[in-house]
């Protein structure tokens, strides 16, 4: 088993699916000769030929209405969305089509299709290119939303969502595509969709994040555990449908509770988890739970981004005020 | 010369077979035997009563907010006649003329109207994409489809339909352009009716005709007098079979007029005068059809009383079957939206089942 990055992960995970079934085909921009823009489909062309990896024109709305009709006559496309902030165009297919499609032809019509996007900040990109839309995508009936957090789970989890028969919106946190190794086996495994991941077991308090900030969590645990606050750490991995269960089991443990994403706070999944927590756990809460997201505000330019992600110091001063509560 | 070089866009000529006053264009044979062609006018009137019909309906609180046709079946049943088995359709949503041209029940096209998802069920085999409402966006869908075929080796062909408004939409340019570069087996038939609820086809685009844009997307592109029945099906079988063997899209301006209201909610008086519409009246497809089969001694005041009465008790039945489909159940809501329903749709139906007690 070798250790790979999350880009050679997902990389391979498209691989094997390719040549397991002929019906997926990748499409998206520059996704054929360069390999994608961070290379996640390097070598898949070549590989797979033309037709099955597919240059598109540059056209975000076109790449997923056109991935949809493609999904309707039986194929399985993975559309590429090369930055989060050019998925915007795309809201109207999938709010108005690709989530739809299913109920509103009562079943007649399906759309077995990923879409995958690399998201969040963090790389000191250009503007549009650090954004983190999984709130809207919550919010958006009929449509799946999986965030994986690490190279052995963007496989395991890539291969489910293209296999998932309802459509799925993946996204891939770019800031640890390359930041984490891990083993990969090469071959088959899947990960269930909707179920989190308990990564650590604590007594004293539970933190939930997903994607790029499971890593911020882990270091604010290594620096709590000399305080000796014993974290509890939960990957949500899927963000719709959200595995409350595991929550709430780590909050009628723990009492205690802190969500981090990097969305904006108002509205984000911080809320959303807050509200379930409340209505299926109050009574276990020993402090209202403390959310450390991103501001209000659109992600800043990189000489300010600092400012606006979260980082394992405000996770620590969050979990210390829970505890203190 | 083919059809499409003949009526190359910017030569600023419609193609047309039948005229006004019913006689053929010079020099062309009308592709429809006649009685082929008394079979076809059945379909038109069918279509445009059951469509009268559904106004109606809702005009009695019988069936919710709905999309007339009428001035439209011509481009509807004209394109739909040229399709096999195993072709889609993409309609918008003042198809009523197409879809059921296609082999969808009409009891389905009503259910839907009356505020029924089960309606947009259509048939297993007929390949007929229920209505599409946010104007544009689906034509994308039949470039989709149409591509997956050319992929998976099929000779399907896929027609989108869409009004002259839809023209205006960043994702019409899309699909377009996706059908030039992939050389996708779709069809664009574009009705344009003149008006997008109260804005005329002027302000839509300063192109001249709609046709034209084809040829900045390096295809075919046809302007034909929607509501001449012939016109519409010669230039339809041109392009589908001209997609079928894999020579790509066509786009068809259809040149029709919208008689009726946007939808029963418009009141197009706001925005176009009697006046107006008059010159359009002579033009109507079922009355130049009638004009044609009148020429041949195949109609007449009779003829169209019958019809007229078997085609009304036929409606009546579809109308008594869609309106004693019983209400759906909770369940129905949440069921279709995934494949299997997750835990939090479950929770949010029992609590939904719970209140209704």
């Amino acid at each position: 088993m070798s250790k790979l990055n999350m880009v050679e992960a997902i990389n391979m995970a498209l691989l094997e699916e390719m040549e397991r079934d002929n019906r997926i085909v990748i499409l998206g921009e520059d996704v054929g000769r360069e390999g994608g823009v961070f290379r996640v489909t390097d070598g898949l062309q070549e590989r797979f030929g033309p037709e099955r990896v597919i240059d598109t024109p540059l056209a975000e709305s076109g790449i997923v209405g056109t991935a949809m009709g493609m999904a309707l006559n039986g194929l399985r496309p993975v559309a590429e969305i090369q930055f989060d902030g050019f998925l915007y165009p795309c809201l109207d297919q999938i709010t108005n089509h690709i989530g739809r499609i299913r109920n509103r032809s009562r079943g007649r019509f399906t759309c077995q299709m990923v879409i995958r996007v690399p998201y969040g900040g963090g790389i000191h990109a250009p503007e549009h290119h650090s954004e983190s839309p999984e709130a809207i995508l919550a919010h958006t009936p009929g449509i799946k939303v999986v965030i994986p957090s690490t190279p052995y789970e963007a496989k395991g989890l890539l291969i489910s969502s293209i296999r998932d028969p309802d459509p799925v919106l993946f996204l891939e946190p770019k800031r640890i595509y390359r930041a984490i190794r891990e083993e990969v086996p090469e071959g088959d495994y899947t990960i269930p969709i909707g179920k989190a991941r308990l990564i650590k077991e604590g007594k004293d308090v539970t933190v939930i994040a997903w994607g790029a900030m499971v890593r911020e969590v882990f270091s604010a645990a290594e620096k709590l555990r000399g305080d000796n606050i014993d974290v509890e750490i939960i990957d949500l991995r899927t963000v719709f449908p959200m595995d409350i269960e595991t929550i709430v089991n780590s909050i009628r443990k723990t009492g205690r509770g802190v969500i981090v994403h990097e969305a904006p706070k108002t509205c984000g999944l911080g809320a959303e988890i807050i509200a379930q927590i409340n209505e299926k756990a109050l009574l276990s809460l020993q402090a209202p739970i403390e959310r450390v997201t991103g501001f209000d505000i659109p992600v800043p330019l990189l000489k300010s981004e600092h400012y606006y992600l979260p980082n394992p110091k405000r996770i620590v001063m969050a979990v210390k005020k829970v505890m203190s509560f | 010369m083919g059809l499409f070089e003949e009526y190359h866009p910017l030569k600023g000529k419609m193609f047309q077979i039948l005229r006004p006053d019913g006689t053929l264009s010079p020099d062309i044979e009308p592709p429809f035997s006649d009685p082929e062609t008394f079979n076809l006018y059945k379909k038109l009137l069918f279509i445009r009563l059951a469509d009268q019909r559904a106004l109606m309906l809702q005009r009695q609180g019988r069936m919710g907010t709905y999309a007339p046709i009428w001035g439209q079946e011509a481009c509807q049943v004209g394109s739909v006649y040229t399709l096999q088995k195993g072709d889609w359709i993409f309609p918008a949503f003042r198809e009523l003329g197409a879809t059921w041209m296609m082999g969808v029940p009409l009891m389905n096209i009503f259910l839907y109207w009356m505020g029924n998802e089960m309606g947009s069920h259509a048939p297993e085999g007929i390949n007929v994409l229920p209505v599409s409402i946010p104007v544009g966006t689906h034509p994308l869908h039949a470039v989709g489809v149409g591509w997956a075929a050319r992929l998976k080796g099929e000779k399907i062909v896929t027609i989108a339909y869409f009004g002259d408004g839809a023209t205006s939409k960043g994702d019409f340019h899309e699909a377009m352009n996706f059908a030039g570069v992939f050389r996708t087996p779709t069809i664009f038939l574009c009705q344009n009716n003149q008006f997008a609820i109260s804005v005329p086809r002027k302000m839509q685009t300063a192109s001249k005709t709609i046709a034209q844009k084809a040829i900045a997307y390096g295809f075919d592109g046809i302007q034909v007098d929607g509501n001449d029945l012939f016109a519409v099906f010669v230039s339809t079988r041109e392009a589908v079979e001209k997609a079928r063997s894999g020579d790509g899209p066509t786009l068809i301006e259809c040149i029709t007029y919208r008689f009726g209201p946007h939808t029963t909610a418009d009141d197009p008086t706001k925005y176009r005068t009697e006046e107006e519409i008059e010159p359009w009246r002579p033009l109507d497809p079922l009355v130049r059809l009638r004009l044609y089969l009148k020429g041949k001694g195949l109609w007449d005041e009779d003829v169209e009383k019958s019809l007229n009465e078997d085609a009304q008790r036929e409606i009546d039945q579809v109308v008594r079957e869609a309106e004693s489909v019983p209400n759906p159940e909770v369940e129905e809501i949440f069921q279709y939206v995934f494949e299997q329903i997750p835990p939090q749709l479950k929770e949010q139906m029992e609590y939904l089942k719970e209140s209704l007690k």
